[in-house]
């Protein structure tokens, strides 16, 4: 392999970061003082990275309007401030969003949205450069985790020379990817912030002032897309002049990588374009196309210009209502894909496939089974060992009731064996969505889940709704104090702040019954009998309930130390496949099979195995032992 | 050739990410452009994991195109079956010979292949395939979880690597209690494939 690329020097002042680390390292250099966000892959790790540097103030607020509102309010107060989110958190956020971009602040204010094209784990997608154009802001995307850097400096300049928000959009795989990036020990120092400006013509939103700022949102986008001319972000790499590529984001990355001849005019500012710009590169090429993710967002607009995109005669895509023309309208790309779509676009000679040499026939004397990928046993992210949701959604199964679900590690109540869960949308959906089903005259009682953190984000709302418009909703609060589908994040019940700072645990319970709701439990969530009771005696009461099941994430460090692995005890067990039903990853079909039944008996893998007893609980031989048997088992 | 890409797939837990750490800054230290993706959230529980490892002279695209990985390296038997088709002709492919059975397995009517299926799978595709009884020699050692150490041996010998660049970045990411213990995996990998 011949090559060097990076010399020593290089090796000592560029870091290895992810595009979130770069994020939070670019917003540090930028000077934020104040950032708030909500977690979310993948966008979660950018404030947890930025909490760690010195002279911010980082916080996880309940949910991305707060989070949104929370900045805007540093940046009235004449501090540079960043809010992050994922993609459908400005879905949350965006009424925030849309008054700040009338508004304008008093210091730079940068919104990192981190889209997930092809959702690695997302309820839908979306792309927000739409939100930029909606919204009349700015927006930028990067290609790498450098740019992620150099951009969320750039958003904190333009956000400030141009009084306005600023979207900045990576996506999954520039959050998620690491690369070589030169960081400035330098931080820009906000000046000292004057009075808290009382200027009501421009921060009091009332029709009378609100009327003045849309044309003034209007006037700054013209003077937005001027800048958009010169700005260093959207720059034209001349190469071969058989070939243009306009190319966004991670976009570019494949753009290169696939078309290595191509000229480019590599846009880091999607919104609003450069119009001349484009004119001027489109007219230097024989072809023109545009490369980007999911939507056509800048094909839309290259076209209006009156700029003719290359297209194959006889082409079938990119009519109304989709315009995009030559790649996929839907999932992100790789290089796979775009090398396909531009082979039948006729882009690349034919010899550039990649022919996979599959030998046609296995050598002489052996014959080997071989088996599709598809054909394989999948492994779907599933509840963890130890997981105290996992006894909820067991007896949730047997009581086949309608459950309306949410965002969290508890949506896999929906995976086999558990299956327990009907519908699921977005945070806080659940227990609306069960009321609105109750209001239909639906027969059945429904019943919601949702987790803690989840429920602080918008389902309180939904649960005063219940109250307020008396349906019969039983709401099951998975309480295990942390927000843990994205790796453990605090929130307002984990006595704990991001920065780690000691904080008021909310008491869930007292709110429940503050909202309305007269039928409250809480119950250990690893009991089984408990959960059990409870609800089957609730279905026979026609009033609201609400059921807080309690137990820390098996995850936390304090709970682990509290592992103690159970076993199965062989001659006690006869194959009967109840404790398979709990869908827990540490219970095994063993090799034995019992004698009589010839079904394979239960085993515990040791390495699995955390000890939270559900399966004991479950066994009707008392097959497996718990862990107080576990300790009497050792002692002897 | 200008570039390597390195594959690597697991379960949720198995070590698959610090791996691909340790492959990335050795890339660095080897003096290449490299590039890390991984796929954070939901797939971390108790999913498949992979990750991908790119070192060239300039690396665009952090995915590895399917059909474009030279080297796979696979923590888990059935995960080597399920990204096989990842790999190009002729590319290297270790695996660390350790079932984790999915629950699809225990709780459902699946069946988890068996050996042959497992050199079927890649027999039309590379004769290339190393083994290596990860868990079992790190077990032997005294702790599990330095399996993914020992495949990082393995794989190091695999490419034809002298061990010192290798352990420097290892012993750099391991609190200095385990640094013996990571020594010893790290050796054991190697001569597992001798």
């Amino acid at each position: 392999m011949a090559m060097p690329a990076i010399t020593e020097e290089e090796k000592l002042v560029k870091r290895f970061l992810s595009g979130n680390e770069a994020l939070a390292r670019g917003a540090w250099e930028a000077g934020v003082e104040v950032a708030s966000g909500y977690p979310g892959t993948p966008s979660t790790e950018i404030l947890e990275n930025l909490a760690k540097m010195p002279g911010v103030y980082a916080e996880w607020a309940p949910n991305e309007k707060v989070a949104l509102d929370v900045a805007i309010g540093a940046a009235y107060a004449g501090k540079r401030a960043l809010a992050t989110m994922k993609h459908v958190g400005v879905n949350v956020a965006a009424d925030s969003l849309f008054y700040a971009a009338f508004t304008g602040m008093e210091a730079g204010l940068v919104i990192v949205s981190a889209d997930d094209p092809s959702m690695h784990s997302s309820q839908n997608e979306q792309d927000n450069r739409n939100y930029a154009k909606f919204a009349r802001i700015p927006c930028l995307d990067p290609a790498d985790s450098q740019e992620a850097k150099d951009m969320m400096l750039a958003g904190f300049e333009i956000s400030e020379k141009f009084d306005t928000p600023v979207l900045l959009r990576p996506t999954t795989r520039v959050c998620h990817t690491s690369a070589l990036v030169e960081a400035s020990p330098d931080r820009y120092q906000t000046p000292k912030p004057g009075k808290y400006p009382r200027n009501h013509a421009k921060y009091v939103m009332v029709p009378a002032n609100a009327k003045h700022r849309h044309p003034a949102a209007e006037a700054r986008l013209e003077k937005l897309a001027a800048y958009a001319e010169e700005c260093p972000l959207n720059r034209v790499e001349m190469r071969g002049t058989e070939l243009g590529i306009i190319a966004n984001g991670i976009a570019y990355q494949y753009a290169r990588e696939v078309f290595p001849e191509a000229s480019v005019l590599k846009l880091g500012m999607s919104y609003p374009l450069p119009q001349h710009k484009i004119r001027d590169f489109a007219a230097q090429v024989d072809k023109v196309i545009v490369l980007e993710e999911l939507d056509p967002f800048i094909e839309e607009q290259v076209l209006l210009m009156g700029i003719e995109l290359y297209k194959p005669d006889d082409w079938e895509g990119g009519v109304y209502p989709h315009f995009k023309s030559i790649f996929p309208l839907t999932g992100e790309l790789n290089p796979k894909i775009v090398r396909t779509h531009a082979l039948r676009a006729g882009l690349l000679p034919e010899d550039t496939a990649v022919q996979p040499e599959v030998a046609s026939a296995p050598a002489a004397g052996i014959s080997l089974p071989v088996i599709l990928a598809e054909d394989l046993p999948n492994r779907p992210p599933v509840l963890c060992p130890g997981c105290p949701h996992r006894s909820t959604f067991y007896i949730l199964h047997k009581l086949k009731r309608p459950i309306n679900g949410d965002i969290g590690c508890y949506t896999l109540g929906v995976v086999p064996p558990l299956s327990a869960m009907d519908t699921c949308g977005c945070m806080g959906a659940s227990t609306g969505v069960a009321h609105g089903g109750y209001m239909a005259g639906d027969s059945e009682r429904h019943i919601a889940v949702i987790g803690d953190s989840t429920f602080f984000h918008t389902g309180i709302q939904a649960l005063m709704n219940v109250a307020y418009n008396q349906s019969n909703v039983i709401t099951i609060i998975m309480d295990n104090r942390i927000t843990s589908m994205t790796g453990q994040q605090e929130n307002p019940a984990s006595g704990m702040t991001l920065q780690g700072k000691a904080a008021h645990e909310v008491d869930i319970e007292a709110l429940v019954r503050a909202l309305g709701i007269k039928r409250v439990k809480r119950v250990e969530a690893y009991d089984v009998d408990a959960i059990e009771s409870t609800l089957k005696e609730w279905l026979k009461i026609d009033e609201p309930a609400v059921l807080i099941t309690d137990h820390a994430c098996a995850l936390l460090p304090e709970e682990r130390k509290k592992y103690l692995p159970l076993e199965v005890v062989e001659d006690d067990c006869n194959g009967c496949t109840l404790c398979f039903r709990i869908g827990c990853p540490a219970i095994i079909k063993s090799d034995k099979l019992d004698e009589k039944t010839q079904r394979p008996l239960a085993e515990i893998d040791p390495l699995l195995c955390t000890g939270c007893e559900i399966c004991a609980q479950v066994c009707p031989r008392d097959a497996i032992l718990f862990r107080d048997q576990m300790v009497e088992l050792k002692m002897q | 050739m200008n570039k390597i890409r390195f594959l690597l797939v697991g379960v949720g837990g198995q070590g698959t990410i610090l791996a691909s750490n340790v492959l990335a800054e050795l890339g660095i230290e080897l003096g290449y452009d490299t590039k890390k993706a991984e796929v954070h959230g939901m797939s971390q529980r108790g999913g498949s994991v992979v990750s991908h490892v790119s070192w060239g002279e300039q690396v665009f695209s952090p995915i590895i195109p399917e059909g474009e990985a030279d080297v796979l390296i696979a923590f888990e038997k059935l995960e080597a079956m399920r990204f096989a088709s990842g790999i190009r002709p002729g590319a290297m492919v270790l695996i660390n010979d350790y079932e984790i059975i999915p629950v699809t397995v225990s709780s459902g009517g699946g069946q988890y292949p068996n050996v042959d299926e497992v050199r079927g799978t890649f027999k039309p595709l590379t004769d290339k395939v190393f083994c290596v009884k990860g868990v079992e020699i790190a077990e032997e050692l005294g702790n599990a979880k330095a399996a993914n150490v020992v495949l990082l041996g393995a794989l190091s010998k695999i490419l034809g690597h002298d061990a010192e660049p290798w352990l420097k970045v290892i012993e750099g990411r391991v609190p200095p209690k385990f640094i013996e213990l990571n020594r010893k995996a790290f050796q054991a990998g190697r001569d597992a494939v001798k």
